[in-house]
């Protein structure tokens, strides 16, 4: 490589820094301040992509640019004033399952208003040519998006500085009972924090169509992005995520530069595992102390009542007895819903009782699922083989993700945990060779003699209930009491002799293999798998599960995962628009209920 | 000026206060002092609007502020100084006192730092200092002027003067007389009678979320030692 060549990739690096600074900035703003993980915020850089490419017809680019980031930021204003503002007190995992929903809802909406198809959008007039630099030809628009970077960063430095409303969002984000008990109105300032964040977001969108088409995908690849961004740079500090956005702006550029386009990834691993070990608070953040006035104490974990015990036994016996009643279809959706609730306990196990808040599981039960298809598939392997070594892959994994996960806490660790979730994804969808890329693998079918459905669904039942009865008998173990004790309080678990990281750790890996087991009866149940399998959206499925049971319930998830399998085949098939519909549902499920169904139906009747 | 009328508080079930009825005039200091778990502090917080009440009444100045949310209560005057401080930590102390600042009230001398830097002359060589990086005596002072800066008629002091040295505590009591003379009403929650003594005019026991005598002090005192 020349040094023109280096230079031209340095500055591409540059502009590529600005668009992810600019989404990291807005999500660590509204975190920083009302403590929400915006889940949306992709999808809202997604809608400034699309108001921009609609407006700029019309009224220009240069005009289309403020206008769409300005309407972004009124719809955040909006969203955070009619639903979030309600969710404030709520557990944290709730409200970020209300954004998930948004995520959904504001999904369909582009598919409703837009159409499937990519939409390019139009040259930035003026800036449309390019300047010759050291030799080489450089997009003169590239050279306004390095400037703008800083820029933003100096106007938000200024807001938050050297103004009085920058001084009691600072003050509010440290302690807002307090800022609240001096007189400070936080429902205007937190409203209009998001609608700042959810402005940056939409110019970052809006800044980017010059340089690429609007798509859909976009929202869930610009949130891994910016979550990496953020953890990088540290939570909350607006310098770290600029400083964040230039390293990770330049290895991908150079990655991509050198012909390596496959390493981006990989390399961006190494740099964020990396600081993470070395700064687990990340490049310019701080060791963060609990936030006061913030959301309330969960009940504990109780030990199931003898009648609770006698009733899941009856369950379990009626669902065996099942088939003799009835097969057709509805076996094939218990089979779901088993193998579903399997993943949602395992979730639920370092979530609750681990207080790990993982928003990637699906990474392992993916990963099992290709363990077994790829046992089959390249191995020739029998299908018990396959369903008893896929798992292992999952485990493997889980202890690999989950050295680092358990280094971390709260956010951190759930933003880490899903960017984990996001790089299996990718290796799944690039690794063409290995996992069939995009189209999957195919053909994992179950022996002849399971193959039926009142087989492969006895077969399924018993794998499942013995994994969910393993994973529920662990929490009221020592090991699970001591799980516990780690998660309420490390220092204390600590003082009397837990290490609580190896218990961590162990229950991570442990969790990852019975995900794991749940993918691979997947894979053999469906005959095929794809990347979709470990996407972002399944992890988030196992966490609208669990929280939909109620996360410090015992058979919550199984609830939760029952009625949301139950939801996607009955909504999925009969309504066009049925991301919306299920976003809208949670919505509604989280305002009317926001302990969790489950904890809500405990609350009401326990006493 | 503040005047309470059957106040009852919960956190969630459990419930803490069980009807307290008392009430402070302006340029009076009113001590409740109770033991650990008490309730003074629930007490306090209730009145602040931080903990929600379940039934009663409170009134600040003839209005009512019970029900409403913290930041109105405390724009209708009432200054809150929590027992741990709560200084911000990450910002300056002038900054501090900065996010309390509201505007004036007729018929009091507004509070400026320039007027509270002489009521806590320590506060002075240290404006552009990070909150975080005071002592627990300075982070008190602090604390209370940013109170002040709200302009409040009333002022409620968590245990003020716990864990600080006998200096800073007569420093303290000074600044308290002071208050007082300048009018404001002042609420005190104290479970210590050698300072409530310096400070006193009157004085409420509470015993496990009741009101269990109140008087002069030294009408309360001997409920208390017992
Ligand atoms: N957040 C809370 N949730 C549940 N109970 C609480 C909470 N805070 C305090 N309590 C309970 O309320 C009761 C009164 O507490 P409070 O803090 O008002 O006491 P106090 O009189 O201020 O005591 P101290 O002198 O120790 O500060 C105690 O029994 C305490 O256990
Ligand atoms: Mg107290």
């Amino acid at each position: 490589m020349s040094y023109a060549s280096v230079l031209i990739q340095f500055l591409n690096g540059l502009a590529s820094a600005s668009s992810l600074f600019l989404i990291a900035a807005g999500l660590s703003l509204i975190f920083g301040v009302t403590r929400v993980v915006n889940f949306a915020h992709g999808s809202l850089f997604m809608l400034g992509m699309y108001l921009a490419v609609a407006l700029a017809p019309g009224v220009g680019f240069w005009l289309a640019v403020p206008l769409a980031a300005l309407a972004v930021g009124a719809f955040g204003a909006v969203a955070e004033s009619l639903l979030l503002r309600r969710l404030y007190r709520a557990p944290e995992l709730l409200q970020l399952l209300a954004t998930f929903a948004l995520v959904l809802v504001i999904k369909d909406f582009a598919l409703w208003a837009w159409g499937p198809e990519d939409i390019l959008g139009p040259r930035a007039p003026g800036l449309a040519g390019a300047v010759t630099i050291a030799g080489q030809r450089f997009p003169a628009y590239d050279l306004f998006l390095i400037a703008l970077g800083p820029a933003v960063l100096g106007t938000l430095w200024f807001l938050l500085k050297r103004t009085r409303w920058g001084m009691l969002v600072r003050a509010a984000t440290q302690d807002r009972d307090m800022a609240s008990a001096l007189g400070v109105n936080q429902k205007g300032l937190f409203t209009a924090v998001f609608g700042l964040g959810a402005l940056l977001a939409g110019l970052g969108g809006a800044l980017q169509i010059p340089r690429e088409p609007a798509t859909l995908g976009v929202d869930l690849q610009v949130i891994s992005d910016a979550f990496v961004v953020v953890v990088v740079g540290g939570l909350g500090s607006i310098p770290g995520a600029f400083l964040a956005a230039l390293l990770i702006g330049e290895i991908k550029s150079f990655c991509i530069g050198l012909g390596f386009s496959k390493l981006t990834l990989v390399a961006e691993f190494v740099v964020m595992a990396a600081v993470l070990v070395l700064r687990p608070w990340g490049l310019l953040g701080k060791v963060r102390a609990e936030v006061r006035g913030a959301g309330a104490l969960e009940p504990p974990l109780r030990l199931p009542s003898r009648g609770a015990l006698l009733g899941l036994a009856a369950l379990f016996a009626a669902l065996a007895l099942l088939p003799a009643l009835h097969a057709g279809y509805t076996l094939v959706l218990l089979t779901d819903v088993l193998l579903f609730a399997l993943f949602a306990v395992s979730l639920h196990f370092i979530m609750g009782p681990g207080g790990l808040h993982s928003f990637g599981h699906a990474a392992y039960f993916g990963l099992g699922a290709y363990g077994a298809g790829l046992l089959v598939h390249k191995a020739s392997a029998s299908m018990g083989a396959a369903l008893l070594a896929g798992p292992w892959l999952a485990a493997l994994g889980a202890a690999a993700f989950g050295w680092f996960c358990v280094r971390l806490s709260g956010v951190y660790l759930a933003m880490l945990t899903l960017a984990f979730a996001q790089i299996t994804w990718s290796i799944a969808f690039q690794w063409d060779a290995v996992t069939g890329g995009s189209n999957g693998i195919v053909g994992i079918w179950p022996s002849p003699w399971l193959s039926g459905k009142t087989a492969y669904y006895y077969l399924t039942l018993a794998a499942c209930a013995a994994g969910i009865a393993l994973l529920w008998r662990v929490c009221y173990s020592p090991f699970g009491y001591a799980l516990r004790a780690g998660r309420d309080s490390p220092l204390r678990a600590d003082a009397i002799g837990i290490d609580v990281r190896a218990l961590q750790w162990a229950a991570f890996t442990f969790a990852g293999f019975f995900a794991g087991l749940a993918g691979a009866l997947y894979a053999f149940s469906k005959g095929s798998i794809s990347p979709e399998t470990l996407s972002i959206p399944r992890s988030v499925d196992g966490l609208v599960m669990v929280l939909l049971g109620g996360i410090q319930t015992l058979t919550g998830p199984v609830w939760g995962a029952a009625l949301l399998t139950w939801l996607q085949d009955a909504v999925a098939r009969g309504v066009d628009y049925w991301r919306a519909v299920i976003g809208g549902v949670i919505l509604a499920l989280v305002l009317a209920f926001p302990q969790g169904a489950a904890g809500f139906l405990r609350e009401r009747f326990a006493r | 000026m503040i005047e309470v009328r059957g106040l009852t508080a919960a956190y969630g079930r459990a419930e803490i206060l069980f009807g307290l009825d008392f009430e402070a005039q302006a340029g009076e200091v009113l001590v409740l002092l109770g033991r650990n778990g008490a309730g003074k502090s629930t007490t306090l917080k209730t009145l602040m609007g931080l903990v929600p009440s379940r039934n009663g009444e409170v009134r600040l100045h003839g209005e009512r502020i019970d029900g409403l949310p913290a930041h109105r209560i405390a724009r209708c005057g009432l200054g809150y100084v929590p027992e741990d401080r709560r200084i911000f930590t990450d910002l300056t102390v002038r900054e501090n006192l900065e996010v309390g600042r509201q505007p004036p009230r007729a018929g009091a001398e507004p509070w400026t730092p320039e007027r509270l830097l002489r009521l806590f002359p320590s506060l002075e060589a240290m404006q552009s200092r990070l909150g975080g990086r005071m002592s627990g005596g300075e982070q008190q002072m602090l604390a209370i002027a940013r109170s002040l800066m709200g302009n409040p008629r009333a002022l409620l002091l968590d245990e003020p003067a716990e864990g600080l040295a006998p200096i800073v505590v007569d420093h303290l009591a000074g600044a308290i007389r002071e208050l007082k003379a300048a009018g404001l009403c002042i609420v005190l929650s104290e479970q210590n009678l050698r300072f409530a003594r310096r400070v006193a005019d009157r004085a409420c026991l509470i015993e496990r979320g009741r009101i269990r005598a109140s008087g002069t002090l030294e009408e309360v005192q001997p409920a208390y030692a017992r």
